[in-house]
């Protein structure tokens, strides 16, 4: 059930990502498809009534939720992120070159 | 278990607004929304440095987003709506839930995950190490060749960026020197 | 009033008197990242918010000001040569990125070195990567207004 939710999100940013013309739009399908990816992997390390993974003094080491994913994730946000500015500079040469944001107007203006 | 469902539907119905709003400073606003969420999720699922850096991250990304759109002056083109590219992705959409829906009955339940490689790291990783923080244990020296990737892979980034929005363009032979 | 470049009077007060200690949070959350949530990620971006928020307020000269380009990349590249020295410090101890620093006294500051330094390194790159790339797009949007 909660797997399949955030499915849901990775499907809502697919759909803009293929059927939408703005450029910022799809932009912004790629972040929501990142979130969801995100998410998915934090859902796997979840334990029930687990603790965070940071020690305490004079504390026994037990149910602690998996660090694993959540290593993995901390450094695909930060990708994330410089990714989506390289998108965004893409972004800022076209319309720089053509004047719009519109996938199918650039296409046109090739000619 | 139902807080988190309630923050990701929260969050499914948030990213259908940010994708279907005319207005695109709505829009990148909306998105925001949606990443202040996921590190509310974070912070549920016991993740303290993920919401840490969601949303930092989050803020970044907004304030990059926003210089684009609001230097845009160009008004928004009133096309006819194309049903074609609608109809595509909604199926393609409906295909990946579909394909998805036999592979999650096969995933290990939710809130049991079987941690064969994460025991030893948790056991061991204070003693190892001696950071209390087992995640920047894990990154930073039981798994540091992925941090080296993820460097390489910021720094290409960083550098396509740069080359990109470069404001002197490349001289070719015939023109001169102050154009561009 | 519109001559200075940048924001408003109470925006360019509020910001002057936060930016300090954002930066002052960011270099805290770095040094503390084996012991606390946060670490070399969340603390470089925190420091590249707060000179992007120097920029917002003030305009993008004030804060090449504190920082220029050159010294921005410099500095990154720094971060780059500290993280795989350290990870060539480990050929010493046997193999790559090996502890070989030593782990001091656990729950102290100054404990876990290879971390410690792995923090320090990966905040600078980051951090001054991020810069970067943030004001080569406020640049750019300068140009295409002649």
């Amino acid at each position: 059930m909660t797997y399949f939710l955030c499915m849901i999100i990775f499907a809502v940013g697919l759909y803009a990502v293929v059927a939408k013309r703005n450029m910022i739009k799809i932009i912004i399908g790629i972040m929501v498809m990142e979130y969801a990816l995100n998410m998915l992997f934090v859902l796997f390390g979840y334990r029930q009534g687990g603790r965070s993974p940071i020690l305490e003094r004079f504390q026994e080491i037990k149910n602690i939720v998996d660090p694993l994913p959540q290593a993995l994730i901390l450094t695909a946000i930060v990708i994330g992120l410089a990714t989506t500015a390289l998108m965004v500079a893409l972004a800022v040469r076209i319309y720089e070159k053509y004047g719009t944001f519109d996938i199918t107007k650039i296409r046109k203006l090739r000619g | 278990m139902m807080d988190i469902n309630l923050i990701l539907i929260l969050m499914i119905f948030g990213s259908i607004i940010a994708i279907e709003t005319k207005d695109i400073l709505s829009c990148v606003v909306v998105v925001g929304v949606v990443g202040l969420f996921q590190s509310l999720a974070f912070l549920v699922l016991k993740a303290p440095d993920l919401a840490i850096v969601q949303l930092v991250v989050e803020i970044l990304s907004l304030v990059i987003l926003l210089r684009v759109i609001l230097r845009k002056e160009a008004p928004e083109p009133q096309h006819h709506p194309d049903y074609f590219p609608m109809v595509v992705g909604i199926s393609l959409a409906a295909l990946v839930l579909l394909f998805v829906y036999p592979i999650i009955h096969e995933l290990p339940e939710f809130g049991y995950p079987i941690m064969r490689v994460a025991k030893e790291y948790i056991e061991t990783g204070m003693k190892a190490t001696g950071a209390t923080n087992l995640v920047s244990a894990v990154i930073l020296d039981f798994r540091a060749y992925d941090t080296l990737g993820e460097a390489v892979v910021l720094f290409t980034a960083v550098c396509g960026a740069l080359i990109v929005l470069r404001k002197t363009g490349r001289k070719k032979s015939g023109e001169s020197e102050t154009e561009a | 009033m519109n001559k200075e470049p940048g924001m408003t009077l109470i925006v360019k007060t509020v910001t002057r008197l936060t930016v300090g200690i954002i930066l002052m949070y960011g270099i805290y959350i770095v040094l503390h990242g084996h012991l606390s949530p946060g670490g070399g990620f969340a603390g470089g971006v925190i420091i590249a918010l707060s000179f992007v928020h120097l920029m917002l307020a003030y305009g993008k000269e004030a804060a090449l000001k504190k920082i220029s380009l050159p010294v921005a990349s410099v500095l990154e590249s720094i971060g780059a040569i500290m993280f795989i020295s350290i990870a060539f410090l480990g050929l010493l101890g046997g193999y790559f990125f090996f502890h070989t620093l030593g782990t001091g006294e656990p729950f102290s500051l100054f404990s876990a070195y290879t971390v410690l330094f792995s923090n320090i390194s990966i905040s600078l790159k980051v951090g001054c990567g991020l810069f970067l790339v943030l004001v080569s797009i406020a640049l750019a949007g300068k140009e295409k207004k002649k």
